[in-house]
């Protein structure tokens, strides 16, 4: 399962342009990571693709950090 | 210049007179093209006149479970949507005192909400893409307004607001967003009218005469274009000196 938070940190690396080091559980991906709503978009469509889930828009409002990410994607991928 | 080979097109209103020839015009520069509309027969006559890379599928733009499923069927037909052409649209005229909530409400959910609710089904895959052209057909009327057509030049109107909007929020992932606004030109739409009332609208057009749905099409291929790919937010109009702005 730890496989989970490190591919969706990869994800976040490569679509933010970030540092691995920079993308804690608690960084906010607008606040911390520079991200702005469109990026959030596409996160939230990179991680449907990579885990095969879909995210519905309610809950995808609430992924605010890459913890919450984590969070969703374990209690809802296969 | 203009070359479309590779790209794809969805072109609704393509069984319309100006669709028709959008869906031509993109088909020539080398796009493959999915025409949309309501009746069947004259898609697929279309499709039979065209030839290779050309799709139908029916649906309607007032019915927000079609629109998408056009746009999904439109994608999985194609491969993928690069340029969206929403050009399907209607009029119901009536001087307001006597306009009816139905005939307000019909142009506003079938030129309007339905083009908004089809760019953003489209909007994703372009997204992930990094390509995008939405090219809305508006109208004169939107601009300069006329009596008769409270709803439609509202609706139109709420094309060109809406399209800026949609340019600034898509404009950094190579995604443009523009207006073609036609005069009068010569289809369906404007058969209805009597000699008397086309008498006095050439009145108004310098050039004097109605244009014709080829001279739309051709600002569309424009805009299509890999050459138009700093236009945005714009607003093509294309009237015979109709009207300047
Ligand atoms: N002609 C002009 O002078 C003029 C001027 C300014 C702007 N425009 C704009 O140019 C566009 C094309 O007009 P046109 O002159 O080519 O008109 P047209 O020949 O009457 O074509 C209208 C098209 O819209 C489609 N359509 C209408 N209601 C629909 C619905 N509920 N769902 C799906 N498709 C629907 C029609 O499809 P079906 O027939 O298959 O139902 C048809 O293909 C319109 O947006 C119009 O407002 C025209």
């Amino acid at each position: 399962m730890s496989d989970i938070a490190e591919r969706v940190k990869k994800i976040v690396v490569e679509h933010l342009g970030v540092e691995a080091a920079q993308v804690k559980e608690d960084a906010k991906f607008i606040d911390d990571l520079g991200a702005d709503s469109l990026d959030t978009v596409e996160l939230v469509m990179a991680f449907e693709e990579e885990f095969g889930i879909e995210i519905p828009d309610d809950a995808a409002e609430k992924i605010q950090t890459v913890g919450d990410a984590i969070g969703f994607i374990k209690s809802n991928a296969k | 210049m203009f070359d479309l080979t590779g790209k794809t097109a969805l072109v609704t209103g393509a069984s319309g007179g100006i669709g028709g020839a959008i869906a031509r015009a993109l088909h020539r520069q080398g796009a493959t093209v999915t025409l949309s509309g309501t009746r069947a027969e004259a898609l697929e006559a279309l499709k039979a006149e065209l030839g290779e890379r050309t799709h139908v599928i029916a649906a309607r733009m007032d019915d927000p479970a079609e629109i998408d499923r056009l746009a999904k069927e439109a994608e999985a037909a194609m491969g993928k949507l690069d340029i969206l052409v929403n050009n399907a649209g209607i009029t119901r005229d009536n001087i307001s005192m006597r306009m009816k909530d139905e005939e307000w409400e019909k142009v506003l959910q079938v030129n309007l909400t339905g083009t908004f609710r089809l760019t953003r089904a489209a909007m994703r895959g372009m997204m992930k893409r990094r390509f995008g052209r939405v090219i809305n057909i508006t109208s004169i009327v939107g601009v300069t307004g006329n009596p008769g057509q409270a709803n439609y030049a509202a609706a139109k109107a709420g094309l060109i607001g809406m399209s800026k909007s949609l340019a600034q929020e898509l404009a950094s992932r190579a995604i443009t967003v523009n207006c073609v606004a036609p005069g009068f030109i010569a289809t369906p739409m404007t058969d209805v009218l009597t000699d008397d009332q086309k008498k006095g609208i050439l009145a108004r057009v310098p050039a004097d005469r109605l244009g014709t749905p080829e001279e739309i099409a051709a600002g569309v291929v424009y805009l299509a274009s890999d050459e138009a790919a700093y236009v945005t937010g714009q607003t093509l109009h294309i009237n015979g000196g109709m009207a300047m702005i």
